[in-house]
């Protein structure tokens, strides 16, 4: 047995070194992301995504005439996992960028040895914490989570509906956006006067609704969640008869809420990237490109309906890229010094315009405010502001 | 009222899917003292194949069908590749070959499977039924109904056939019951295809209501656990109660106390009544050699 | 054979893993192989812990990641809200430790067997719950930042720099318990593992003498918790969750229940395997369950017992 461990090491050092030897006229891009464990639902889209994307841009020529080779590593959503992965990419896989970190705790916990090894680092989590303070070397694609809270709340100023209670998954996700919609709702004239949490691997949520629907008042409910608590939660809503608006979060994600909360879905309301209703935006629409590309694409190849996590990927990969392009070389300072200057890159997020002081690039517009009718999404008309 | 009403709806609901895991568990140790922690996998590959075979165009009824009867000789598969060569080794040695177990099935999942959530239509309907002012879904009855039909199945077979009399004769002693021509072997493996199969028919009556997923089966062998050790470990309907129990205290811990807390309050109880009565709620005294 | 050599034999073999401890860093390519190897030392340490309990003491815990979290939670807390610096939020977490495990296991140690094991498993995961759920003390699911240990005005923060320090932890940790074993305690604890009766009748205070190795595996398990943290210079509550017990059991029992040489082992299969079978990809659960099976069905005492013996030439 122990034979076999030191066997087994020596052959992966071996694989190891071997493919470090052979790439060393390759673009070397890591990947550190949740492919198994409770963020697998945003971890697998992503991977799927950069591999993708890789074996294209590859079959194209590579960058500036070199092939890329993507190093993916699973996490299982640990952040000592994560950690130690981030090390092995800088310290032996010697990568020349990274594009990864599924979420915010991952992330978090790899920051400083990228930030040491000054590697650009492109997070695919949602915290704001991960950009603001803006770190030299690290980056983020998607929209943060009080940009989701801000356009729930423009909605419902909108339709003056100002007393709200929030349902919140006690995953990182839930948590995060709810932290932020309860600190940004006074500025908006919104009063959280109620809220719940469920575990996000629960599977009946009907005490924590029963409770919400015996409060009086209560003009709007916001669930923050991802994955299955969601279509849960919008199936017990409707269950308990429960007609006081629902909103959901950009946690959910894809076409499969949907399908798996029924017709319990019609008449809920989300903020969402634009990938989701690819097909609906207006001809004119500088996303539709892109979107209805990705899309068509991840759709054919996966078999699976695409996931805005998959196109944060997209965005990531693809800013990297043309960051690669425009330094004409993989030194690593002149790359980070070309993804801050992405200008007007149009992804499926939004429109990213990335400074020093703004290492996201999105504003409020690169949200766009869905509801479900008749088992699909639809966009409603923006908010005049 | 009708909140509470609605509560015990909830933890009905939850605590027969705990019911039917805890089953699982019972059935195993009763015949062989070993911990199944891969019990949740069987939940797990009864919802997934389930899913997977209808997706390939095979009929509901039938896919869930063959959903048993794959996971059924995954069950038989790993006592005799597992646990048999192993059936000398310490307990906590058979728990980590168990967790070994369920890793590996999780493992083998993934490959097959894919890592998205899976629902199953419900078997009748989805409107709910609306009783007291409170509403609960056909398919939680459904739950409720199949951890009942199974208990008062076991209660039969052990109570009227010979089969189940070795059954309960291997379980009090394993030497004598081979002294009398019980082959202990064949009752070990047989509780390990019936606990599969247990297992798989919770996954599919559960998935309509609880959604499935690749790794649905940690957080359910834990709970599992947990409500098995609650109604007293040996005993089938101790299983089921203890089951429901924990449901319900989580149901009402939702609804009167915090919902952030509600799983703790859950265990805490446990705590609390395993101190209280140290064999669980229904578990039998053991004689103990000095 | 008699005690003397006995006891030779057992310091010799803490000697010999000391020198390759020693030695191995020459063979480290880059800070990577430092942090494996620092983390194998770490866990090695929590899995010693455990092992006191499981081994020596034969009862069982499914919850002593939780110890984990308190002593990795300490070492965060403490400097952010108290000011306090790190070397002294590990022994606050050592002290938070041993009376929380005073006060849960005075109870729950009445129970045996599969029933104690269920009240340890809730215990972890009532320390999950609150870690989570506690955001204003603990950061919530995302976790908090760890400050950088200092040591006499040494900001320690490479690879390198704690794998020393985990060496010297771990080598002590392991002296601890190896002459806890040779003690009247440990003495003690393996006649409660043959036979709580029998030895309470020799006039062993039994509840007394479990209560104390439990205390004492906390403050292990606790200690490597502080490290981690440290090390990481961040800490999520997933350090405590039931996987994570799950893996210090299979660590303890892997490598060999009551074999000291055996909780090393058993840190370095579960850390350095997932290294090496990234190479699987998709593979690498269903190869990692299949080797922890095949290791407990042909190697029924753990690797260094199995091995020991089977080097030995005496059959067991």
């Amino acid at each position: 047995m122990f034979h076999r461990t030191i066997g087994t090491a020596a052959l992966g050092l071996a694989i190891m070194v071997a493919t470090g030897i052979s790439a060393s006229a390759q673009i070397k891009i890591g990947a550190v992301l949740s492919i198994t464990g409770p963020a697998s639902f945003l971890g697998d889209p992503e991977k799927k995504t950069l591999e993708m994307y890789v074996d294209d841009i590859n079959a194209k020529g590579g960058v500036n005439g070199q092939k890329l080779k993507l190093i993916v590593y699973d996490d299982s959503g640990d952040a000592n996992n994560a950690r130690t992965f981030a090390t092995r990419l800088v310290e032996e896989d010697k990568i020349d960028a990274m594009v990864g970190g599924t979420s915010t705790g991952s992330t978090l916990a790899m920051i400083p040895v990228f930030e040491e090894a000054q590697v650009p680092f492109i997070s695919l989590a949602g915290a704001i914490q991960i950009v603001e303070p803006v770190r030299k070397w690290v980056f983020k694609t998607p929209h943060t989570d009080k940009m989701a809270c801000e356009k729930i709340f423009a909605d419902l100023q909108q339709r003056h509906l100002i007393t709200i209670a929030i349902i919140s998954g006690t995953d990182a996700f839930g948590k995060s956006m709810r932290d932020q919609c309860v600190a940004a709702a006074p500025n908006w004239g919104i009063t959280v006067a109620y809220e719940e949490s469920y575990g996000p691997r629960d599977s009946d949520m009907t005490p924590q609704l029963t409770n919400i629907r015996n409060k009086a008042s209560l003009q709007a409910v916001v669930n923050t969640g991802f994955g299955q608590g969601p279509a849960i939660v919008t199936r017990n809503y409707r269950q308990l008869g429960i007609d006081t608006p629902l909103y959901e979060s950009h946690g959910v994600a894809s076409k499969q809420y949907i399908e798996l909360a029924g017709p319990a879905a019609d008449g809920v309301r989300l903020p969402a990237a634009a990938l989701l209703v690819a097909e609906k935006l207006a001809d004119n629409d500088p996303q539709k490109p892109v979107v209805v590309a990705y899309s068509r694409a991840y759709q054919q190849r996966t078999g699976e309906a695409v996931s805005t996590f998959g196109g944060h990927a997209y965005d990531g990969l693809m800013i990297l890229v043309q960051a690669l392009q425009r330094a004409k070389g993989a030194d690593r300072a002149n790359v980070r010094d070309e993804i801050e200057r992405t200008k007007g890159y149009i992804g499926t997020g939004g429109i990213v315009n990335m400074s020093a002081a703004d290492h996201l690039g999105l504003d409020l517009s690169a949200f766009r405010m869905l509801e479900i009718k008749n088992g699909d999404w639809t966009l409603i008309p923006e908010a005049k502001s | 009222m009708a909140e509470f009403l609605q509560f015990f709806f909830s933890g009905l609901t939850v605590g027969s899917v705990y019911a039917l895991v805890a089953l699982g568990f019972t059935l195993i140790y009763n015949a062989s003292d070993v911990i199944n922690f891969a019990q949740g996998e069987f939940v797990m590959l009864g919802g997934m194949s389930t899913v997977f075979l209808a997706l390939g165009g095979i009929p509901l009824p039938l896919a869930a069908l063959l959903a048993i009867v794959i996971t059924t000789a995954v069950g038989l598969a790993l006592h005799r590749f597992a646990i048999e060569p192993a059936r000398d080794a310490t307990a906590v040695s058979l728990i980590v070959i168990t967790i070994g177990a369920s890793i590996f099935l999780r493992g083998v999942a993934q490959v097959i499977f894919d890592k998205r959530f899976h629902s199953l239509p419900p078997i009748f309907g989805s409107e709910p039924l609306r009783i007291g002012g409170a509403a609960i879904l056909p398919q939680s009855l459904v739950v409720f109904g199949g951890a009942t039909a199974i208990v008062v199945l076991l209660w039969l077979f052990i109570d009227r056939t010979l089969l189940g009399k070795a059954v309960i004769a291997t379980a009090v002693n394993r030497l004598a019951a081979r002294l009398v021509g019980i082959d202990t072997r064949r009752i070990v493996a047989l509780s390990f295809a019936v606990s599969a199969a247990i297992g798989a028919l919770a996954g599919v009556l559960i998935t309509p209501l609880a959604l499935t997923s690749y790794d649905v089966g940690t957080l359910l062998a834990l709970k599992g656990f947990a409500a098995a050790m609650l109604g007293g470990i040996g005993s089938a309907l101790g299983a089921v109660i203890g089951g429901l129990v924990l449901g319900m205290l989580e149901a009402f811990s939702a609804g009167y106390l915090s919902s952030k807390y509600k799983d703790a309050v859950a265990f805490i109880v446990l705590l609390a009544v395993l101190l209280a009565m140290p064999r669980g709620l229904l578990g039998r005294g053991k004689i103990e050699r000095v | 054979m008699n005690v003397q050599s006995l006891k030779a034999h057992r310091f010799a073999g803490l000697t010999i893993i000391g020198a390759i401890i020693v030695l191995l860093p020459a063979f480290f390519p880059s800070a990577y192989y430092y942090r494996v190897a620092a983390l194998v030392l770490i866990f090695g340490l929590a899995a010693i812990g455990l092992n006191l309990l499981m081994g020596f003491a034969g009862q069982i815990s499914l919850g002593h990641a939780g110890f984990l979290g308190i002593g990795g939670y300490s070492v965060a807390i403490g400097p952010t809200y108290f000011g306090t610096p790190p070397w002294l939020s590990i022994l606050g977490g050592v002290a938070l430790s041993g009376l929380v495990a005073f006060f849960v296991g005075r109870p729950i140690l009445r129970l045996k067997g599969h029933y104690l094991a269920v009240a340890t498993l809730g215990f972890g995961v009532l320390v999950t719950i609150i870690l989570t759920n506690e955001a204003a003390w603990t950061g919530g699911p995302d976790g908090m930042t760890v400050p950088r240990l200092v040591l006499f005005a040494w900001r320690v923060h490479s690879a390198e720099a704690w794998y020393w320090i985990a060496a010297v932890t771990f080598l002590f940790g392991a002296m601890l318990a190896l002459n806890l074993s040779d003690s009247p305690t440990g003495r003690a604890l393996k006649a409660i593992q043959d036979s709580e009766i029998g030895s309470s009748m020799l006039g062993i205070d039994v509840a007394r003498q479990k209560l104390a190795i439990f205390v004492i595996s906390a403050i292990f398990v606790s200690v490597a918790g502080s490290c981690l943290a440290l090390f990481n210079g961040h800490v999520t509550p997933d350090v405590s969750t039931f996987l994570r017990s799950i893996e210090l059991v299979a660590m303890v029992v892997l490598g060999g229940l009551g074999s000291i040489g055996g909780s090393l082992m058993g840190a370095i299969v579960l850390v350095v395997l997932p290294q090496a079978l990234t190479v699987l990809h998709e593979y690498e659960d269903m190869a990692l369950g299949l080797i922890l099976m095949g290791s407990m069905i042909f190697l029924r005492k753990g690797i260094v017992p199995s091995l020991t013996a089977m080097i030995g030439g005496r059959r067991t």
